[in-house]
């Protein structure tokens, strides 16, 4: 197990900096100058020659690279180019509200998700199997700034149940709940018809193998086979779904963020694109594709230490 | 997908054992008794239709703005209403399809073309560069897709073209993958090393003999991935990140649309509609085609 | 307590809906088990083994139905019996072993679990119930059972598995277990461990036990009875020494040609009969085996055998038979 665990770190820890190189290179491969990009094209040259110096720009693209990874060991993502201040700092401000709307995304998913496929997979060929296959296929397909902007017209501008911006006011734990709940569900429920899908077909293939027969011959409760003995065996795709899942909730959160006008890191980024402060940008990009390779990288030791069938084969 | 009846296999392989078909007809009439797929192919044709006829179906101009006619609600004059500067909206999401559906067929090709190249490289080539290949693949496929768009954007702008390098870079990594694997299962495959003992040359090997036997799946692959290329498009476009208004997307319709979503619903609903008709129409339609022609794919991712 | 055989079917007929029509699996089955009896039950794959097997436990698929029929276990109709009191007696009164030990265990829960699961219907704490299987797993020879409990399927070998998994099936001391191949998946060294294992138990709990298996030999070994089925029919039925000395059926006979060495070779598939296992959907006219048979006449084509008994407990459905002579 640990030495699977350094394996699939070490994996990560490469998928990141290369990860980090592409970004890197993209910014000084692409034509135009980043100079240019930050300050527009009317900045006087003493203005630019000061920020080529105060942003490393002066130096050979090599020695910039190894600064840039050197500052990244540090936690220094770089400076915003209009505030000056830390990127790091301002991204860690607004990643808690965007890890929020993730957890409600998730709670969604799995609340909806998993009872949906498991009942599915339980009345195979019924009009409700078929009913929730249809819903599953759709709701993955619809894109989720479509759901967004329709949950906000139908359950905040037209019924008014709901407020239709905002995270709520701070401190206020029922007012921040009440408004994750159409940004959560315009973020997870893709992730609904994912799940569904998913633990429906896992089902049915777990529900066929012999154990699950043999469990039936000794006259076990079907409860219990359903619950602990097929379920169990169901959920373990399941969950490196679910990490898989939380790069394109990212994705989500963005386009939920900027509809619902929530606080966040989409917010933050959609901020900077529009007025071109790159290392912002970037340094966003970076962190969340770091998050992303992680929470995948937790949902595989997850499924590794909950399946025995790993757990052995890792410790030989 | 659910049908309404599956026998146990082993039933319907007594079933199918006294008649043996021809080919054609047996995945024809396959792919029409799915209905959810035959109801994508209606949506589909709507898209498609819409698209190709812009002109005939509409008189009016897509872009020219006409603010007396602002906000109108849907009626005979203006099928689907107008938006906040008088355009007729039937008019731009018909024109918006037309972006769609080339941006969803150049991107694509963009991004199999890519990934099937650096696939085949990857799965022929040496270890090194097969190591080194899916390194990338790794970590182009860990940026979220939204945040490479808007980082891309920060640097080269809003534009068609950063839409398609958004797509290929988003997406030719998981073609590459794909076609890795097989090449390194078939270039052990005895007709492989038949045809190099026989002094076949490299690029030979790979057009010729390993090409052909890894692209059927792809381009099922590849037909699923419309929807999403189409989401990316909108999205993109949505975001003021994509096809630089005036032009007529279904994004900037919705953009335009959300930002006066408390003057009238109409535009937010025109911008909205096409794009669920489309993807789910391309969504239905790919996977009865995958059913169809390629059952062993997974249906699940 | 009744008397009676501890099974008796009558008469059983089962279908499956299929995208041709019906497939008629099992056809007017008569059989009898004796209370603490072995019988065996032998044939082709495809002959109706598994299917007799699921009608009698109640686990029939989705698509099948039983046509007609009584199943009497200790003189109580299992045919209609509503899905709850037959869950109760499957695990208690009737148990199973599988073919392939490999995939009959849970991957994810210890054994331990599994086994003092399948004791819910027990009062008595948890501490108890792993003690009881741990008593179980001594007695079909795993040495060191109280370790094993805590171990995952995936860590046993095949012939342990199988242990294992007959230790769960007379977990209960049920009165009927039936065997579906469970020696198939095993080399032959384990098998007669397997077989002596087998019948060491079943002296020792007194239960009945259907043997199911496409080896004679085996059959021979460890039945008293043997039931011979042929294309979801029981074409030849008796005791072991009527079936191997007086075979009084054709297919029977041919079953023992080609099962030469009879007890002690091991044949993984019968050699081959001439011809095709009959359509189950749409049946031919007369007997069954009419068309793959050696001997049959033009009446074999068209007239439907009977089921007739040639001696006392000795039956065949076959015209060609006559009571009192075995060989016809």
């Amino acid at each position: 197990m640990l030495v699977y665990t350094v394996k699939r770190l070490g994996l990560s820890v490469a998928i990141i900096l290369v990860a980090t190189a592409v970004l890197f290179v993209m910014v000084f491969a692409i034509p135009g100058d980043p100079v240019s990009v930050a300050l527009g094209p009317r900045a006087s040259p003493s203005v630019v020659e000061a920020f080529r110096e105060r942003m490393g720009l002066d130096q050979p693209l090599p020695i910039q690279m190894l600064r840039f990874y050197g500052n990244l060991l540090t936690g220094n993502l770089g400076h915003d180019v209009l505030s000056g201040r830390s990127v790091a700092t301002m991204v860690l401000e607004q990643l808690p509200y965007s890890l929020t709307l993730i957890a409600g995304a998730m709670v969604w998913s799995v609340a909806l998700g998993v009872p949906l496929g498991c009942y599915a997979a339980m009345r195979r060929g019924s009009a409700v199997d078929s009913i929730v296959g249809v819903l599953s296929v759709g709701t993955i397909a619809i894109p989720s700034f479509v759901v967004a902007i329709y949950l906000l017209l139908i359950f905040a501008i037209g019924l008014g149940w709901l407020p239709a911006i905002g995270a709520g006011r701070s401190g206020e734990f029922g007012d921040q709940l009440v408004h994750l709940i159409l940004p959560s569900l315009a973020v997870g429920l893709g992730w609904v018809g994912y799940l569904a899908r998913m633990v429906r077909s896992t089902m049915l293939e777990v529900m066929g193998e012999s154990h699950i027969r043999m469990a039936h011959a000794f006259g076990l409760p079907p409860r219990l086979v359903i619950f602990k003995y097929a379920l169990r065996i169901a959920i373990l795709p399941t969950l490196t779904l679910l990490g898989l899942g939380i790069g394109q909730m990212l994705s989500g959160t963005v386009f939920a963020e900027i509809v619902f006008a929530r606080p966040g890191v989409g917010q933050l980024v959609y901020d900077a694109v529009s007025v071109r402060n790159y290392p912002v940008v970037t340094g966003a990009v970076l962190v969340t594709t770091a998050f992303y390779v992680l929470a995948t990288l937790a949902a595989d030791l997850l499924v590794a230490s909950l399946d025995p069938r790993i757990r052995t084969s890792l410790r030989q | 997908m659910t049908r309404a009846f599956e026998p146990a296999s082993a039933n319907s392989a007594v079933a199918h054992a006294g008649r043996p078909r021809r080919r054609r007809p047996d995945w024809l009439r396959h792919l029409m008794a799915d209905r959810l797929g035959m109801f994508g192919l209606v949506l589909v044709a709507l898209v498609v239709i819409g698209a190709v006829f812009a002109d005939v179906l509409t008189s009016y101009d897509p872009i020219r703005m006409s603010p007396r006619d602002r906000f109108a609600a849907p009626g005979l004059d203006h099928l689907m209403g107008t938006d906040n500067l008088g355009r007729d909206l039937f008019t731009r999401v018909l024109h918006g399809g037309r972006i769609a559906l080339t941006v969803a067929m150049a991107a694509t090709a963009a991004s199999l073309a890519l990934g099937v190249s650096l696939g085949l490289v990857a799965g022929y080539g040496p270890r090194w560069l097969d190591n080194a290949l899916i390194l990338l693949f790794d970590a182009l496929r860990s940026f979220p897709t939204v945040m490479l768009a808007l980082a891309l954007v920060t640097l080269i702008g809003p534009s068609l073209a950063a839409v398609i390098l958004v797509v290929v870079l988003s997406g030719a990594p998981s073609y590459g993958r794909i076609v890795r694997t097989q090449v390194i299962s078939l270039k052990r495959a005895e007709f492989v090393l038949a045809e190099r003992s026989m002094g076949a040359g490299t690029a030979r090997i790979l057009f010729v003999h390993l090409l052909p036997n890894v692209i059927g799946p792809i381009l099922i692959l590849a037909s699923m991935d419309i929807p999403v290329v189409i989401t990316i498009e909108a999205g993109m476009s949505f975001l003021g990140l994509g096809v630089p208004p005036p032009t007529p997307s279904w994004g900037n319709i919705l953009n335009d649309g959300f930002s006066f979503i408390r003057e009238s619903i109409w535009p937010v609903i025109a911008g909205g509609v096409p794009i669920i008709v489309a993807t789910l129409g391309f969504t239905f339609l790919g996977e009865a085609l995958r059913d169809t022609f390629d059952p062993r794919i997974r249906k699940d991712m | 307590m009744a008397s009676g055989p501890i099974l008796e079917i009558d008469g059983l007929s089962v279908g499956y809906a299929t995208m041709r029509g019906p497939m008629r699996a099992l056809r007017d089955v008569s059989m009898t088990v004796p209370r603490g009896g072995m019988v065996g039950i032998v044939g082709e794959s495809g002959c109706g083994k598994s299917t007799l097997m699921n009608a009698i436990l109640g686990l029939m698929p989705a698509n099948g139905r039983i046509a007609g029929g009584r199943i009497l276990f200790d003189g109580r109709d299992l045919v209609g019996l509503d899905a709850a009191t037959m869950r109760r007696l499957r695990g208690d009164r009737l148990s199973v072993v599988f073919q392939d030990p490999m995939t009959a265990l849970n991957p994810v829960h210890t054994i331990g679990a599994q086994m003092v699961d399948i004791q819910y219907r027990l009062t008595g704490s948890r501490a108890a119930k792993r003690a009881r299987a741990a008593a179980m797993l001594a007695k079909v020879r795993m040495p060191d059972p109280r370790h094993h409990l805590d171990q995952y399927a995936h860590e046993f070998s095949g012939g342990m598995r199988q242990r294992i998994c007959i230790a769960m099936a007379l977990m209960a001391e049920p009165d009927l277990l039936i065997c579906d191949e469970p020696t198939t998946a095993l080399d032959a060294t384990l098998e007669v461990q397997m077989l002596d294992l087998l019948r060491d138990l079943q002296r020792e709990i007194g239960c009945a036990v259907i043997f199911i298996s496409h080896h004679l030999g085996l059959i021979a070994e460890l039945c008293a009875q043997v039931v011979v089925m042929y294309a979801g029919q029981v074409v030849e039925r008796g005791s072991v020494r009527d079936i191997f000395h007086r075979p009084a059926h054709p297919y029977t006979r041919r079953l023992l040609d080609c099962d030469p060495a009879r007890i002690r070779e091991r044949a993984e598939v019968l050699p081959t009969i001439p011809g095709d296992v009959p359509d189950l959907v749409e049946l031919p006219p007369g007997c069954i085996f009419s068309p793959r048979c050696p001997v049959a006449e033009g009446r074999c084509h068209t007239t439907v055998p009977p089921d007739v008994a040639v001696a006392d407990g000795h039956h065949a459905r076959c015209l060609l038979a006559r009571p009192g002579e075995g060989a016809a």
